[in-house]
């Protein structure tokens, strides 16, 4: 095991770089937040990986919160705090300074270019971070038709996430999915 | 720029995104549109779709970096500094704790059971966040959208190549692409 203090200068490098490339928010850097986490440094497992997504899911507040669980599993809570700190910060300092540009920039063509451009890879990387997630989750069928059934339930009604989640956890408690 | 806007100070700016961090369970925009465009008229209703399609083609989630926009043209720094906290500060506490139960706890077969649900039904979310995103562009222009969606798609998600150098690639075709047809 690699001292804490090697673990946070790794979480606070991995994840200040992800911060600037997390175009669409921390869903779209999933699947490499997963590479790091699971394949590279070997901080989880696969389910643990799910897990930890479902609970910041969860839990109030934006998607980022998905790093602050991986620096926690990672080491603990200084590891939490570094990697949300990480994960905020870059793109924060980022954002303050391009709004002061382009509130002085108003109606410039690149604006548009830039935003239209970005835009489809940034889909593309969200769908990554789902077959990601639906690789690590799905281990048998009733668990696939659980992420059909909520997928098709958020895109085509208006109904609050949180009750997918909810109803999903107390069909688990059936013991429906069985047991990993 | 609203009176309202010019007027608010870092207290309050770090209580309405409290707030807004708060009761934004399953997603945050919502409670963000209602409580800054409808309660406290800190933004028009076309400023906030504007302000936020402009956080949406800036790295860092949507809601953090509108948190920065509306904390910097209220009071600069020390603005968007509050508004940040009051955003990231509450939830960043609560998930740790939901870790901490995770971990006490998580090996019981009861959590187990519930947890690869949640798990499952979390996959399925993010399947509608990208399909909702997909749509409008696959509606508006699928032949500009559509390669470079395939293209992450297959290079991040299937071979698993490294998002940095993916990107490197992807952004500068993409961009340029819409440089030269302007829509």
């Amino acid at each position: 095991m690699k001292p804490v203090w090697a673990i946070l200068q790794t979480l606070a490098v991995q994840f200040g770089v992800l911060s600037l490339l997390a175009f669409g928010g921390a869903n779209a850097v999933l699947p490499e937040i997963h590479r790091q986490s699971v394949a590279v440094h070997h901080w989880m497992t696969d389910k643990d990986f799910a897990a930890l997504f479902a609970i910041a899911q969860a839990a109030p507040g934006p998607n980022f919160l998905i790093s602050t669980l991986i620096g926690w599993k990672a080491a603990g809570i200084p590891g939490a705090l570094v990697a949300t700190a990480a994960m905020c910060a870059p793109s924060c300092l980022a954002t303050f300074w391009v709004i002061k540009l382009w509130d002085r920039h108003r109606d410039h063509p690149w604006r548009a270019a830039i935003g239209a451009g970005i835009a489809p890879v940034t889909v593309g990387l969200i769908f990554s971070s789902a077959y990601v997630l639906v690789r690590a989750a799905d281990s048998n069928w009733r668990l696939a038709v659980v992420t059909a059934a909520s997928a098709g339930i958020v895109f085509f009604t208006k109904l609050n996430p949180l009750w997918c989640l909810a109803g999903a956890a107390l069909l688990g408690l059936t013991g429906v999915f069985g047991t990993p | 720029m609203t009176d309202e806007l010019a007027a608010a100070r870092p207290r309050t700016l770090f209580l309405v995104f409290l707030s807004i961090a708060l009761s934004g369970f399953g997603g945050v925009l919502p409670f963000a549109r209602r409580a800054l465009v409808e309660r406290r008229g800190w933004l028009s209703g076309e400023d906030f779709t504007e302000t936020l399609s402009l956080c949406q083609s800036l790295p860092g989630p949507n809601v953090v970096n509108l948190s920065i926009v509306v904390g910097s043209r209220a009071c600069g720094w020390r603005g968007s500094l509050a508004a940040v906290a009051g955003l990231i500060g509450a939830p960043v506490v609560i998930v740790i704790g939901l870790g901490m139960l995770y971990g006490r706890f998580g090996a019981l077969p009861q959590v187990q059971r519930a947890i690869i649900g949640v798990a499952a039904a979390a996959a399925g979310l993010v399947i509608a966040t990208a399909a909702r995103m997909a749509e409008p562009l696959l509606r508006s222009r699928a032949l500009s959208a559509a390669p470079f969606m395939l293209a992450a798609f297959v290079a991040v998600g299937v071979l698993r190549l490294p998002l940095p150098y993916v990107l490197l690639v992807l952004f500068p075709l993409s961009v340029a692409l819409m440089w030269r047809r302007p829509q």
